[in-house]
């Protein structure tokens, strides 16, 4: 060989060699579980309030009896990933994570091992949370029921199962530097997009994101599509016809009812019944707050009129020949959901104001008119039932209707998109047992 | 699977699939045949029950989504007494009267939200509620004659099936 492939070979070899130096993280060393006393009540009773507001929860626990044991899917274009124990157990959990271990994991998204996390754990915002509250969620989460339960290994396509790519990944999406507040907003703002900004990670859902699953920091809050809800658009181009103000906003996030925009079912619906419960009211406001500036402003506190002249009209245009939909929202809608244009009721979801009629996505109009709105979620005490008994047909003439009505197009490819919801609502039922589904 | 409910003001405990159709928790579990089986589909409003206070299909209502709530049959809504009832029978609305148990129930839940409706209001909410022998001149006169007497505050309703 000649002394020039030497040399390349050498270069090469620096370079591999640099790399893996830069990739590689070093593992913190494991902590005897003794070292979990000294946290003070009220450290964990604060931790519990920023645990609800990150909403973990939700995206660690599989089922009630196992809080904290991960094991929930998060289907991607590359495989499946699975969430992480992150109950203080021992060997499945992060019981013997010192307190250096978990703020480098929610900052830099490392494990306590040293391996890079992926970006579906959203560290991208967790590096915005201050000392104090992380000393807070690490409290909570040292002090929580251990539980033995090791979640499935991630399912993942070459090469994205090759972890240290992450630190690739990084490189181009990931700016480690929290963000700082901006002092020319209110104390009110800033705490909002604290919030939002950090523990709250938002964006996370309500961002779309590019073939590599960031998010498009130029469309922030434009709407997304997440785990089979559409995560509304917050920013300018929000559609719907009363736009977002902080009061509606404090209303959709404290009760889950908003009464011209909606009311807060699927994930959101999470977020605001069991995530945001605890959180004091000041939080509430500050989020509201922020959350109505993402739209530069757009409601001119005019809601009542804009309300009343979108309802009139919109009930003018229903007022044609019947449509096979409209014979379908007269005999199975308007009974509850009619209202009187000067005085809409929250109770009584106004179809022709609400952000499920007027997203761009179908998603969550064809999932609720499918299976029902629970007292759990949405309005707490209100219950729709589901209409999955109608068929495609109808389901597409309801919904066409329900935009024709809104003055807006017709969604494109409904019939697919139903097709894909009633299999996945099919994988959600318990096995169809007893007599449910016969004639009585 | 257990499931804990009230109905008519009575705590109650069912052991029925979850998704079995509160209609048939209601009529053949519990006993309360007043409330009648129209379409099954959530489409005529035979069934109409009131869930924690609003009107609801019961048809396709899963008895898990009732869990912890009030349920209000027109057996309860007659126990308690409702104007409807008096001016039901006043303006011989019914007919073959099949469908009149929804009929009330929907149209007590609406005078709630339109407690002095007009007759626009009526026909939006009521006509999701079918009526085979078209008796829908009289259901719409029974209610009117109700909402007076409410406004009258002479037969103002127990609200007993709030949660």
């Amino acid at each position: 060989m000649s002394k020039r492939w030497y040399i390349a070979i050498a270069v090469l070899a620096v370079i591999a060699g640099g790399l893996a130096l830069a990739v590689w993280e070093p593992a913190i060393p494991a902590a005897d579980e003794a070292s979990r006393q000294d946290f003070s009540p009220g450290q964990v009773e604060r931790g519990k309030v920023l645990a609800g507001i990150g909403n973990c929860g939700t995206c660690h626990t599989v089922s009630p009896d196992k809080p904290f044991a991960g094991g929930v899917e998060f289907p991607s274009p590359f495989g499946s990933l699975y969430s992480t124990n992150i109950s203080p157990h021992p060997q499945d959990g992060i019981g013997r994570w010192p307190r250096e271990a978990f703020v480098r994991a929610m900052r830099e998204g490392v494990s306590r091992e040293g391996s890079h996390l992926y970006p579906a754990f959203p560290f991208t915002h967790f590096k915005n949370i201050t000392d104090e509250d992380l000393d807070a969620l690490y409290a909570y989460f040292m002090t929580r029921e251990p539980v033995a339960y090791t979640p499935p290994q991630n399912d993942l396509s070459f090469p994205f199962n090759l972890r240290f790519l992450q630190w690739g990944w990084k490189l181009l999406f990931f700016d480690p530097d929290p963000w700082q507040p901006d002092p020319e907003r209110g104390e009110q703002w800033n705490r909002g997009a604290y919030l939002a900004k950090g523990l709250g990670h938002c964006s996370a859902c309500h961002t779309p994101r590019n073939f590599m699953q960031a998010e498009k920091k130029d469309r922030a809050y434009a709407g997304a599509l997440v785990d089979n809800w559409y995560a509304t658009a917050l920013d300018e181009s929000q559609p719907v016809p009363v736009h977002w103000d902080r009061e509606s906003l404090y209303e959709y996030l404290r009760e889950g009812t908003s009464r011209f925009q909606g009311v807060a079912v699927g994930s959101m619906g999470e977020v605001v019944h069991r995530g945001l419960r605890l959180a004091p009211d000041s939080d509430i406001r500050a989020l509201a707050t922020y959350t109505e500036s993402l739209s530069g402003g757009r409601n001119n506190g005019n809601s009542r009129q804009i309300a009343a002249e979108t309802i009139t009209a919109a009930q003018q245009r229903a007022r044609s020949e019947y449509s096979p939909g409209e014979e379908l929202y007269v005999a199975a809608c308007a009974a509850c959901h009619y209202n009187d244009p000067q005085d809409p009721l929250a109770v009584r979801a106004e179809l022709s104001l609400n952000s499920a009629v007027t997203a761009d996505d179908p998603t969550n109009l064809l999932r609720v008119v499918m299976e029902g709105v629970g007292t759990g979620a949405g309005t707490p005490t209100l219950v729709m039932p589901g209409f999955s008994t109608l068929s495609d047909e109808n389901l597409v003439a309801l919904a066409d209707f329900l935009r024709e009505r809104s003055n807006l197009p017709p969604w494109k490819n409904l019939r697919k998109r139903i097709g894909e919801l009633r299999e996945l609502h099919r994988q959600s039922q318990p096995s169809a047992t007893g007599k449910a589904g016969e004639q009585p | 699977m257990t499931t804990e409910f009230k109905i008519n003001a009575r705590p109650v405990r069912v052991d029925v699939p979850e998704d079995t159709p509160l209609l048939w928790v209601i009529r053949d579990d519990l006993g309360y045949t007043g409330t009648k089986f129209g379409c099954g589909i959530g489409l005529c409003g035979a069934c109409t029950v009131h869930v924690n206070g609003r009107a609801t299909r019961s048809c396709i209502t899963p008895v898990k989504d009732v869990a912890n709530s009030v349920v209000t049959t027109i057996e309860g809504l007659a126990e308690n007494g409702h104007p409807l009832l008096e001016t039901w029978v006043e303006a011989q609305t019914p007919q073959c009267g099949y469908c009149q148990p929804g009929q009330i129930m929907q149209a007590a839940a609406m005078l709630r939200d339109f407690p002095n409706p007009t007759d626009e209001q009526i026909n939006q909410v009521m006509s999701g509620n079918f009526c085979r022998c078209m008796a829908y001149v009289r259901i719409r006169e029974a209610i009117r004659m109700a909402a007076q007497r409410m406004q009258a505050g002479s037969g103002r309703p127990q609200e007993a099936d709030h949660a």
